[in-house]
């Protein structure tokens, strides 16, 4: 019982430095402290989509009135294309439970300065 | 040897030039480029998405190249490591000229590089600064289009994707070497 809980914490809250081995896939596009083909990471929690200033969107993210909460972008990152449809982020998605609750507990925790 | 010039059909002509010239493409990017028709037509039904799917790819590509330019001028790699940075870079120069006119012939607008691309710079002082910077980037762009394959509703065009996956990950590895790591760590890439 107690195991089973453990497990539904950890899963719950992800583990940073697992999220950190997996961030590497999202390296063709995306960078922590900066704009790339895809925007920066640094505060994306919390974030309403489609708001770095600067950044040049897809008219669907603009218009997704999403915030990245974590349960929000775990479920984008399951798919991006259906959760977003015209969305620029052309990815299949991360099929894996574990690893994106893993990248979302990263990518909160993340030092960008 | 066949010559050039005593083939009537230009196809195989353009097919022995292109073999014999050195200008191999591989198989996925000739189709690209070959002009038919029916890869038009069978997009149809998914064309816009296809559209953006190899717009996202091309920016990533332009941005490589860029990269590459940094990597090349930043007076930090060796000789025969400098060539093969210049060397990479024109793979993603292919890759790039493959998908802007693929766009092209799908009916979209290829996006064009950035004016200015950031970079890490001030965090390269090395030799392997660089490698690993590129290696990084590599990585992630055979995540990118591992992502992409599946997403295509032209088969053909995933085709396309996984052979400039290939060459992705021929870098990654490469790259990976150049450094003094495992150049395949794992028997599948994610």
């Amino acid at each position: 019982m107690l195991e089973g809980a453990l497990l539904l914490a950890a899963l719950a809250t992800g583990d940073p430095q697992a999220g950190e081995a997996i961030y590497p896939r999202c390296a063709a596009c995306h960078a922590l402290a900066y704009d790339r083909v895809g925007p920066r990471h640094c505060g994306v929690i919390g974030r309403r989509a489609g708001s770095v200033a600067g950044f040049e969107y897809s008219p669907a993210m603009k218009r997704s009135k999403l915030t990245w909460t974590r349960e929000n972008l775990e479920r984008f990152l399951a798919d991006p294309v259906g959760t977003v449809p015209g969305t620029t982020m052309t990815y299949a998605g991360v099929p894996d439970a574990k690893e994106r609750v893993d990248l979302v507990a990263f990518l909160a925790n993340a030092k960008c300065k | 040897m066949s010559s050039f010039f005593s083939i009537p059909n230009p196809a195989a002509a353009r097919r022995l030039f292109l073999a014999q010239s050195g200008l191999v493409l591989s198989g996925a990017a000739v189709a690209l480029l070959a002009g038919r028709d029916a890869l038009a037509a069978k997009s149809k039904a998914g064309g816009a998405d296809d559209v953006r799917i190899l717009n996202t790819a091309l920016g990533a590509e332009l941005e490589a190249i860029a990269a590459y330019q940094v990597g090349a001028e930043s007076g930090l790699l060796q000789k025969p490591v400098h060539a093969l940075a210049v060397q990479f870079q024109g793979h993603h120069k292919e890759h790039a000229d493959v998908l802007a006119k693929t766009v092209q012939k799908l009916g979209g607008k290829p996006v064009v590089a950035k004016s200015k691309y950031s970079f890490p710079v001030e965090g390269l002082k090395v030799q392997a600064d660089v490698l690993r910077f590129a290696a990084s980037l590599e990585q992630g762009a055979v995540s990118a289009y591992l992502g992409a394959v599946p997403l295509f509703a032209n088969r053909d065009l995933s085709k396309a994707a996984a052979s400039i996956l290939g060459d992705e990950a021929m870098h990654w590895a490469v790259l990976r070497n150049a450094l003094g790591e495992n150049p395949v760590p794992s028997a599948f890439v994610s």
